[in-house]
């Protein structure tokens, strides 16, 4: 057991546990607290794959930019604690036996991936793997070749959500 | 043994943690002592003066009486996040320092761990903002456990007021990324390298370089509002809100949150100066090798100051105090004028200079300046400040790609 291994076990075990509590906490900013959490957590798992630059702009974008907006609306709104239904009933036939599936999917790809040899090694998808010099040019020239069209079309997409949002505001005047 | 010369990177941060601390926690205990004492100037009044000579024990003072306060916690808070909030606040106001450089990568320790930043990442800046970035939960989750309607007011201002702040603050940093190509800390600071002064970011010209004084303007406003200090404290407007966010909490867990908007400002100010102002660099050009004994000569003058100020103006037991100090200060300036102590102290030395002034504008804003209205808060971000760093950006854009397209064509 090396180091990265111990970390990877530590912080999946945190995010798997974030994410329970997300589920079971009534009062909503527990749930936005366990979130955070989540996020943080895979922001460390990014990390120990090598992928400096999407830990920090996960922990910037979402941990820091969503989730200040999820807190801040629940603040503003004083959102009472939950109220439980029953189960539905819909959850409970359709829900269990794909959660088995699920199960047992992720259990058949772990047996046979591979992925477990990456964790540490900085051999990760990221950008900027540790040991090669991380630079904005290199990273601009990926995002401006490589990728320019999941970045183009992300980019409109969420200007459009911007435009949406300004649209939907001023009506109310 | 064997554990010590295996781990060299271990070892090495261990060591650095715990001087960084003391030294972070001394400092923060002494800019409270600082700025009672340059506001009291700016009032016309003494200041802290009973507590030790010039009032230099009073920080440790306030420290032991916070400590024996009362610990009172409402019925009605919500009692995980009301005590998460202050350890939130100010674990995450002094991680931030560690990814501060206070000097060259040169000073090695004898292991070849680089000696004045405790982590050298390769995406600095990054880091630093996404830990930034969290540190608001601090401020909004104590506004909103404490169930006080004066503590959530000043959670609700705090999180809208550094959302709206904290877009201008990167903007108006971008521009200096264009500039230095690299997120290091380390990289951007040595780009400014060579001609003393004016090659720093803040009036750099020449090689397709802008002058980002319009940046570090905005930069300093965001940085200002981020902190919540004058005149952008609205979060804690004691005229308005009792005392804002931590108005339910007492004791250790407020000194806590005291302690973290100080580190906060610490860090706002080192980054100012890695970012704008060459961090380690010397403001002299680096062939006049006088200067390497400016640091001990500088203590050495503060220590005859303080001899003469011993023995003219102090009595009794402040005296004694005052010697010690003195003593300090001329023993610290014979040390720092050895030359292989005078070398590896220049960059620090340089760098807390900086830092000092910028704190010392931080202080003089708070003596000077009335607090903002909130609706004048928000349209000044985001009606004044955005488009402005924005404006910056694209200039130095468009100053850069002008320049390199002339280098090609």
């Amino acid at each position: 057991m090396t180091l990265p291994f111990l970390l990877f076990f530590a912080f999946a075990l945190i995010a798997v546990l974030g994410a329970v509590l997300l589920i079971l906490a009534r009062e909503p900013i527990h749930s936005a607290l366990s979130l955070i959490l989540v996020m943080v957590a895979l922001a460390v798992l990014y990390l120990l794959l090598g992928a400096e630059f999407v830990a920090a702009v996960q922990i910037i974008v979402y941990a820091g930019a969503v989730m200040v907006l999820f807190v801040f609306v629940i603040m503003l709104l004083n959102a009472g604690v939950e109220e439980r239904t029953n189960w539905s009933k819909i959850a409970a036939w359709a829900g269990t036996p794909l959660a088995f599936f699920l199960l047992l999917e992720i259990g058949h790809f772990m047996a046979h991936s591979k992925a477990g040899e990456m964790i540490g090694t900085g051999t990760g998808a990221g950008v900027g793997a540790s040991g090669a010099a991380f630079s904005t040019t290199e990273l601009s020239k990926l995002l401006f070749t490589s990728y320019l069209f999941p970045f183009e079309a992300t980019s409109i997409l969420i200007l459009i959500a911007i435009l949406g949002a300004m649209i939907l505001a001023k009506k109310e005047e | 043994m064997e554990f010590i010369t295996n781990h060299p990177v271990l070892v090495a941060a261990v060591v650095k943690i715990a001087v960084l601390l003391f030294i972070v926690m001394t400092a923060l205990a002494y800019l409270t002592w600082f700025e009672r004492k340059v506001v009291a100037r700016i009032q016309s009044r003494w200041g802290p003066y009973y507590v030790g000579a010039h009032g230099l024990l009073q920080p440790l003072a306030d420290g032991i009486k916070f400590l024996f306060k009362e610990d009172v916690t409402p019925p009605a808070a919500d009692l995980v996040v009301y005590l998460l909030a202050p350890f939130l606040a100010l674990s995450l106001a002094l991680t931030a320092i560690a990814l501060i450089p206070f000097g060259p990568p040169s000073a090695q320790f004898p292991n070849g761990q680089y000696m004045f930043i405790v982590s050298n990442v390769d995406i600095g800046l990054l880091a630093l903002f996404a830990i930034t970035s969290i540190g608001v939960y601090g401020v909004a989750l104590a506004g909103w456990s404490s169930n006080s309607k004066y503590a959530l007011l000043g959670g609700l201002r705090s999180s809208a007021q550094m959302i709206s702040y904290e877009v201008s603050m990167t903007l108006s940093v971008v521009g200096v990324l264009l500039l230095a190509g690299t997120l290091n800390f380390n990289g951007i600071i040595g780009g400014q390298a060579g001609h003393g002064f004016l090659h720093w970011n803040v009036i750099r010209t020449g090689h397709g370089a802008f002058p980002q004084i319009i940046g570090f303007l905005c930069y300093i406003v965001a940085a200002i509002a981020e902190t919540n200090r004058i005149p952008f404290d609205l979060p804690e407007a004691e005229t308005e809100l009792v005392a804002g966010f931590h108005a339910e909490y007492s004791s250790f867990k407020f000194a806590m949150f005291f302690m973290a908007e100080y580190a906060n400002m610490i860090t706002v100010s080192c980054l100012a100066t890695i970012l704008f102002f060459g961090g380690w660099l010397s403001p002299l050009p680096a062939s006049w090798v006088w200067q390497n004994y400016l640091p001990g000569v500088g203590l050495i003058l503060l220590g005859i100051y303080c001899a003469w100020d011993t023995i003219t103006e102090m009595r009794g037991i402040a005296q004694l105090q005052f010697a010690v100090v003195t003593l300090g200060l001329l023993g610290g300036g014979a040390l720092c004028l050895i030359p292989p102590v005078a070398s590896i102290i220049q960059g620090p030395f340089w760098f807390t200079t900086k830092v000092i002034l910028f704190l010392f504008f931080y202080v003089w804003l708070r003596g000077t300046l009335p607090r903002f209205r909130y609706d004048q808060l928000m349209s000044f971000g985001w009606k004044l400040l955005l488009p402005v760093s924005l404006a910056n950006l694209v200039v130095t854009a468009f100053v850069l790609i002008f320049h390199l397209l002339g280098k090609q064509g």
